[in-house]
């Protein structure tokens, strides 16, 4: 791979139905036509080198900077047979496959992000040859900066509520002669309540927490609970969320959450982090809507 | 009541926390690319919903609204 240079690009500007169909046409062995799977933005001047040694990408292919108008893709050449949109579209299809692109992309933000800030690219953005790279920088210059000053020396902490597993059914009571149906239909009418109201309790503590830790934080993102198929966990998941903390409050949060899930006996709280902002990428104010 | 608090290097991170981050977080870049994976159309139910589980109402931003595309051919 030769080394990107901060010459304007000309294709720049070139009609990209243009350049699509050239590319078709050509197919992916020319040189334009290597794809580049894109993991990161950085600032140039913060361009990882030795974190990158460390890592292989997706492809198992060093990852290296390309820069461009004082910013800088990390990204690395992926095979067309895996990654160019046909096969792409059914390799993702694959869950095993999907695992190890997902473990591979996060690994490489992770290492370029561990002293530098990092604006993560969405999982599975792959590009046209070094020029494309160019274009996604060009395109995304000014989003790009404002994300970078905006998420300088901060990180993103997961928090999952779960709803601690229900106390077991209360041994009913025994089928006697004198049970009759209206005796039965006051019991089960009985666990309903309870039921309801252990589950309103469990949305208000997750509430609770989730408030108490989106006042610390500089942001707050709630994602979808996650489903028991793919979480594998036997407790049914109320809250997901990402909070963008300062990288020297980390600890501080990370305390927080330990005494909330001390104060919440009827919740399980799960933290996982520190992450690149990968949830913080959006403009400022998004995804703050309340659970 | 129990958290984990381990820092990410130092345990296998859970796929679904993953896909979290990189299916609904991250840059999304449009025009220049292969493929868009929010215009995968999985073939596969459960791998569908997989992903839309963790997708789903939570557009990007600087998502351009989804334009509906015709189901390719495998």
């Amino acid at each position: 791979m030769t080394d990107a240079t901060n010459v304007t690009d000309p294709t720049d500007t070139a009609d990209p139905t243009r350049t699509a169909e050239a590319t078709a046409a050509a197919g992916a062995t020319t040189a334009t036509g290597t794809l580049e799977y894109a993991y990161a933005v950085v600032r140039e001047a913060d361009a990882p080198h030795a974190a990158l040694e460390r890592v292989r990408g997706v492809a198992g292919e060093p990852v290296r900077a390309v820069r461009h108008l004082g910013l800088a893709v990390l990204a690395g050449p992926v095979p067309a047979a895996d990654f160019d949109e046909g096969p792409l579209r059914e390799r993702l299809e694959d869950l095993t496959w999907l695992e190890g692109v997902a473990r591979a992309h996060q690994q490489v933000v992770d290492a370029a992000g561990a002293d530098t800030c990092v604006i993560p690219v969405r999982m599975a953005t792959v590009c046209r040859g070094e020029e494309g790279l160019r274009r996604l920088l060009a395109s995304g210059r000014d989003r790009f900066a404002t994300a970078l000053d905006r998420l300088e020396g901060r990180v993103e902490w997961g928090v999952k509520v779960y709803a601690a597993s229900a106390p077991a059914a209360e041994p009913s009571a025994e089928p006697s002669a004198a049970s009759s149906g209206r005796d039965y239909l006051r019991r089960r009418s009985a666990q309903r309540r309870a039921s309801e109201q252990r589950w309103e309790h469990t949305e208000e503590g997750a509430r609770r927490v989730h408030e108490t830790l989106a006042a610390l934080a500089e942001g707050a993102r709630l994602h979808p609970p996650q489903d028991v198929r793919l979480s594998g966990e036997a407790d049914r998941n109320v809250l997901n969320a990402a909070y963008l903390i300062p990288h020297e409050e980390s600890e501080a949060f990370a305390h927080r959450v330990g005494e909330l899930a001390g104060l919440e006996t009827a919740l399980r709280l799960e933290l996982t982090g520190p992450w690149a902002p990968y949830s913080f990428v959006a403009a400022e104010g998004n995804g703050r809507a309340e659970p | 009541m129990t958290t984990s608090t381990s820092p990410l290097a130092h345990r296998q991170i859970a796929l679904v926390d993953l896909l979290d981050r990189l299916l609904a977080g991250g840059v999304v870049i449009t025009g220049d690319v292969t493929l868009r994976i929010a215009d995968v159309d999985l073939v596969r139910i459960d791998l569908r919903a997989l992903i839309s589980s963790v997708n789903e109402n939570v557009p990007s931003p600087w998502d351009e609204p989804r334009e509906p595309r015709e189901p390719e051919e495998p």
